[in-house]
C-alpha cells in the first residue's frame, strides 16, 4: 500500500479556552478527492490553517507522502507540495492573471524572464487540466468562476500535489460549479489529492471519495462516500436525526400584498442595478429569489427595506410608498409593516458590540413599548429579549452576552426573532441561513414558513438554490438587475434555474 | 469570548500605562540631575497637598471634563472632534457676551445664561464642520483642527476690534460686572465649616461639570437619542438598515460635543478670569483628547481622566516653580503621560490579553 498523501496524527489546537481541534487523526490517500463537512465553528477552517501554517497546533504530526512535515508558515506548506484555494480569493485586483500567477515566485529580481517562463507554464498547465484562462486580462475583468481557476492555477504553478479548497463553490453558478468539478476531476486522474471543504452535503455526495465530518473541534467519522448517505452525513454532523427537506403543506396565496412595478436603482458609482423589477408577492407565499450573487438582489431587498432610494412604484395592501425622500427610510418601512432580515446581519442587521438586549431593539429603538419618559426603558427591553430568546432557543440565552460572542446561527436566531416577532405584512429575508449550522437552519425555515401560514407574505432573496427550492413556494431568477422569469418552485429544478441564472431567457412565464 | 476581564480593560491598563509614564519621566529627570522621588514629592504636594493646590486641580479638572467629554460624545458617534479647543474659545465669547450686554440680578441666573450662551456658541462652531461631514463627506478631523485655527483669529479679531474697551491696549474684554461673579470653592464650602483657599480659583463651575457628566452618561446609556449614536458610531450599514439617520445624528452629536466643549468657558472665563482674554482656553481643548481617551469615552472615566491631568497641569506647575526643571520638561512629561494612556493602549493591551489568556488556559 502506498504511503498517504496526507496523513494528520492527533492534531490539537486551542483558542484560549475554546479547543477548536481535538486530538484530530485522518488519512487520505493519494489521487482521491476527500470531502471535509462540517457546521460552521466546526472546526475545519482551524485544520486547514494548520495545514496551511498559518496556526501552529499544540499538538500533533503531520505526514506528507509518509515523511513527517514540520509546517510553520505557508512557505513550508507550499514547499510540501500543498496548495489553497481559499473561499475568499487572494488575487491583486488590477494585476493580470498571470502577474497574479508570478506574484511571489519570481524567478530573479527581474520580473520579465519569469513571467515568460510562467506564459509557457501556463499554456502547459492549461492543455493539461483545461484550465483555461487569458493569461492577459485583468482579475477585476474576469468572472468569479475565471478568477477561482487562477487560484487553482496558482498553486499548481507551484507544483502543488495537495489542493485544498474552501468552500469553492459558495459564489459560483451551478454550471461554473460543474466546471469545477470536471477540473479536480481532472486533477485526480492526474494523481493529485484533493481535499474539499465544503456544508453542501450533495456536492460531497456527488464527487468525493471519502469523506470526514467534524462536529465541535472533533472528527467524528471518516467514511466511504458510497457507503454514506446525505441524511448519515447531516446526522453526524448536528448529532441528531435533522430535517433536510423543509416541511410544509402547500401555499394558499391570497390577495397581493406587496406590488413592485418597474423598479429601478442606480447605485452610489452611477450603475444601474435594477432595471425595471415588475413582481407581485401575495399573502400566505414565500417567493424565492434566486440568482448568482451580484445581479442586483441585495438592492432589490435594500431598496424594498428603506436602505436605498429608487424609481418606480412599490405598494403594500395597495398604498405606495415612496422611493426616495421623506418617508422612504428603513424606519419608515417598518412603520408600514415591513419586516427585514437583511442579508449581511454582521454588518447591519446587529450591532456585533452591543448585547443581545440592546441589538433585539435594532430599528425598533424608538418604539414606545422600550420608552419609559424620555428615556429607555431598559427593563421592558431585557425582559422583551428574554422572551424572545426562550421562543427562539437562542444560545446562551444570556441578554447581556455581547452579540459578537453568539455564533452565527444564533446571532441570525436573534435576528429572525426581532423581525418576525413584530409579526410583520411582508417579511423580507436575505441568505437567512449562510453561515448558519444545519440544526439552526431547520428551526428558521420552520419560523418562516409558520410566518407564511399565517397568511404572511415572505420575500426571499439566497445565493443557495437548494435553498431556494425547498423554501419558496415560486421562485423568480434575478440576472443582471432582470427577472429572467418566475417558476412555481414545484415545477423547475436546479438545471432550468441555473439556465435563467446565467442569463438565457426561458419563455415567459 | 471577551479576552480579559472589564475591570482589567478600565482599571488596569491605565494605570500600568500611567506607571510606564511615570518611570519613563523619571529617567528623563534623573537624565538632567534632578531628583525624581522629590520631583514626585514636590507634584503630589503642590496638587493635592492643600486646599490650594487642590483649587487649582480641580480648577483644570474641570476645563478638561467640558473637552474631554465633548470628545467622548463625538467619538461614541465615531467622530473625532479635535475642535473643542476652537469651540471653547467661542464658547468664551457666548459667556463674554452675555454677561456684558446684560444686566443680570443674580449669579444663579447668570450662569445658566452665560451656560447657555457657551453651549450656543460652541455648538454653532461645530455646525459647519458637522454639516460638512455629514452633508459633503469632508473629513471631520481636518475641517475641526481647521476650525480651530479660524476660531483664534476670529477671537483676535473681535478682541481686539469690537470688544476692548476704550483705550486699553490689552486685548481683552472689560472686567464682568460683579453680579456674574461666580462662588468659588471657598465661597461655597465656608458655610458649612469648610476652609478652603481663598485664593484658588476652582469654582460652582465643577459641579456644573459634574453635572454634564452625567447628563452624557444618561444621555449616550439610556436615550434612544444615543442608542441611534452608539449605532451609528458602531457601524454606518447598520444604521442605515435601523432606519438612522445618519446626517441628522452626526449633526446632533456635534451641535452637543460642541455645546460641551463651549460650555468649559463658564469656568475658565466667568468662574476664573472674568473677563475674556487671548488664549483662554490653553489647549485645554486638545487635553480633552487625552482625557477622553485615557477614559474610555465613559463619563465617569473621563471624570477621573480629568482628575488625573488636572493634578499634572497643577503639579507641573509647582515642579516649574520651584524647580530647575524648565518648563518645557514639564510639557514633556504630560506628553509621556498622552502618549502612553491614549495612543500607546495596544503596548500594555496585547501583553496582557496574552497573559490573560495564559492564565485561563492554565486553569482548565
Amino acid at each position: 500500500m502506498t504511503a498517504p498523501a496526507i496523513e494528520l496524527k492527533g492534531i490539537s489546537k486551542a483558542f484560549g479556552p475554546v479547543q477548536a481541534n481535538k486530538d484530530i487523526s485522518i488519512r487520505v490517500a493519494p489521487g482521491t478527492i476527500h470531502g471535509i463537512i462540517g457546521e460552521n465553528g466546526a472546526g475545519k477552517s482551524t485544520l486547514m490553517s494548520i495545514l496551511y501554517g498559518f496556526y501552529k497546533a499544540d499538538k500533533g504530526e503531520v505526514f506528507i507522502n509518509g515523511k513527517k512535515t514540520e509546517i510553520p508558515d505557508s512557505q513550508a506548506a507550499i514547499a510540501a507540495g500543498i496548495g489553497m484555494v481559499f473561499q475568499h480569493f487572494k488575487l491583486v485586483e488590477n494585476f493580470t492573471v498571470l502577474e497574479n500567477i508570478v506574484l511571489g515566485a519570481e524567478d530573479s529580481g527581474m520580473l520579465m524572464p519569469s513571467l515568460r517562463r510562467a506564459r509557457k507554464e501556463l499554456k502547459a498547465l492549461e492543455e493539461e487540466y483545461e484550465l483555461y484562462v487569458d493569461p492577459d486580462a485583468r482579475i477585476d475583468e474576469i468572472g468569479v468562476g475565471a478568477q477561482q481557476r487562477v487560484e487553482i492555477l496558482k498553486a499548481l504553478y507551484r507544483k502543488a500535489e495537495i489542493l485544498i479548497l474552501d468552500e469553492p463553490t459558495g459564489v459560483l453558478t451551478p454550471s461554473e460549479a460543474d466546471q469545477l468539478f470536471r477540473i479536480l476531476d481532472r486533477l485526480r486522474a492526474e494523481g493529485k489529492t484533493i481535499i474539499l471543504i465544503t456544508h453542501k452535503l450533495r456536492e460531497v455526495m456527488e464527487y468525493t471519495d471519502t469523506v470526514s465530518v467534524m462536529r465541535r473541534g472533533q472528527m467524528t467519522a471518516t467514511v466511504k462516500t458510497s457507503e454514506t448517505s446525505p441524511e448519515h452525513l447531516a446526522e453526524l454532523m448536528v448529532g441528531r436525526k435533522v430535517l433536510l427537506r423543509v416541511d410544509k403543506v402547500p401555499a394558499q396565496p391570497g390577495a397581493p400584498i406587496l406590488e413592485i412595478e418597474n423598479l429601478r436603482v442606480v447605485d452610489e458609482a452611477g450603475v444601474e442595478r435594477l432595471k425595471g423589477i415588475n413582481l407581485t408577492v401575495r399573502a400566505g407565499e414565500i417567493v424565492g429569489i434566486a440568482g448568482v450573487a451580484g445581479n442586483g438582489q441585495s438592492e432589490l431587498l435594500e431598496v424594498l427595506g428603506g436602505m436605498r432610494p429608487g424609481t418606480g412604484s412599490i405598494k403594500l395592501h395597495g398604498t405606495p410608498l415612496p422611493l426616495s425622500g421623506a418617508g422612504s427610510d428603513a424606519k419608515a418601512r417598518r412603520g408600514a409593516g415591513i419586516g427585514h432580515v437583511p442579508e449581511d446581519r454582521q454588518r447591519e442587521g446587529l450591532i456585533m458590540d452591543f448585547h443581545a438586549w440592546e441589538n433585539v431593539a435594532f430599528g425598533y429603538h424608538r418604539d414606545a413599548a422600550y420608552q419609559n419618559g424620555v428615556l429607555m426603558n431598559n427593563a421592558a427591553l431585557q425582559a422583551d429579549t428574554e422572551a424572545k430568546m426562550e421562543k427562539f432557543d437562542v444560545r446562551p440565552s444570556d441578554p447581556w452576552l455581547a452579540a459578537k460572542n453568539f455564533s452565527g446561527g444564533n446571532q441570525q436566531k436573534i435576528v429572525v426573532a426581532r423581525e418576525i416577532e413584530r409579526n410583520p405584512d411582508l417579511l423580507l429575508v436575505g441568505q437567512p441561513t449562510r453561515g448558519v449550522d444545519i440544526g439552526a437552519i431547520e428551526f428558521i425555515h420552520q419560523q418562516i414558513v409558520a410566518l407564511r401560514d399565517q397568511g404572511k407574505a415572505i420575500l426571499l432573496v439566497s445565493v443557495e438554490l437548494e435553498e431556494i427550492l425547498s423554501l419558496s413556494d415560486r421562485v423568480a431568477v434575478m440576472f443582471d438587475g432582470m427577472i429572467m422569469g418566475e417558476r412555481p418552485a414545484d415545477q423547475t429544478d436546479e438545471k432550468e434555474l441555473g439556465l435563467l441564472m446565467a442569463g438565457v431567457a426561458g419563455e415567459a412565464a | 469570548m471577551d479576552k480579559m476581564p472589564k475591570w482589567a480593560d478600565v482599571v488596569l491598563i491605565p494605570l500600568i500605562s500611567l506607571i510606564l509614564a511615570a518611570l519613563l519621566s523619571a529617567l528623563v529627570i534623573l537624565g538632567i540631575g534632578e531628583d525624581p522621588v522629590a520631583a514626585v514629592k514636590l507634584m503630589v504636594n503642590g496638587a493635592l497637598g492643600s486646599t490650594y493646590g487642590w483649587g487649582y486641580t480641580l480648577y483644570y479638572a474641570t476645563n478638561f471634563m467640558f473637552t474631554g467629554l465633548a470628545v467622548a460624545v463625538a467619538a461614541h458617534a465615531g467622530l473625532f472632534n479635535i475642535g473643542g479647543e476652537g469651540q471653547a474659545m467661542l464658547g468664551g465669547l457666548g459667556v463674554a457676551l452675555v454677561c456684558l450686554l446684560i444686566p443680570w440680578p443674580h449669579w444663579t441666573l447668570a450662569l445658566a445664561f452665560a451656560a447657555l450662551g457657551a453651549g450656543i456658541f460652541g455648538a454653532a462652531w461645530a455646525a459647519i464642520p458637522a454639516y460638512l461631514q455629514a452633508k459633503r463627506g469632508s473629513h471631520i478631523v481636518i475641517t475641526t483642527i481647521m476650525f480651530n485655527f479660524i476660531a483664534a483669529a476670529v477671537l483676535n479679531y473681535v478682541l481686539v476690534n469690537v470688544l476692548r474697551p476704550e483705550g486699553s491696549m490689552d486685548p481683552a474684554t472689560e472686567r464682568f460686572p460683579q453680579a456674574v461673579h461666580l462662588p468659588s470653592l471657598h465661597e461655597l464650602l465656608a458655610p458649612i465649616g469648610i476652609n478652603f483657599s481663598k485664593s484658588a480659583p476652582a469654582n460652582v463651575s465643577l459641579l456644573v461639570a459634574m453635572g454634564a457628566c452625567l447628563f452624557v452618561w444618561l444621555l449616550i446609556w439610556r436615550t434612544p437619542l444615543g442608542y441611534e449614536i452608539r449605532s451609528l458610531g458602531k457601524s454606518e450599514p447598520g444604521a442605515r438598515y435601523a432606519g438612522i439617520s445618519s446626517v441628522r445624528t452626526v449633526m446632533i452629536a456635534m451641535l452637543i460635543s460642541g455645546a460641551l466643549a463651549g460650555m468649559m468657558a463658564v469656568n475658565n472665563v466667568m468662574g476664573e478670569a472674568e473677563r475674556l482674554v487671548l488664549n483662554a482656553t490653553e489647549g485645554a481643548g486638545f487635553i480633552g483628547i487625552a482625557v477622553a481617551l485615557m477614559g474610555r469615552n465613559h463619563p465617569f472615566g473621563v471624570f477621573l481622566a480629568a482628575i488625573l491631568f488636572g493634578f499634572l497641569y497643577q503639579g507641573g506647575a509647582e515642579l516649574a516653580l520651584w524647580t530647575s526643571i524648565p518648563r518645557e520638561l514639564i510639557v514633556v512629561i504630560q506628553a509621556l503621560v498622552i502618549l502612553f494612556t491614549g495612543a500607546l493602549d495596544n503596548m500594555v493591551r496585547m501583553p496582557l490579553e496574552k497573559i490573560f489568556l495564559a492564565v485561563r488556559r492554565g486553569q482548565n
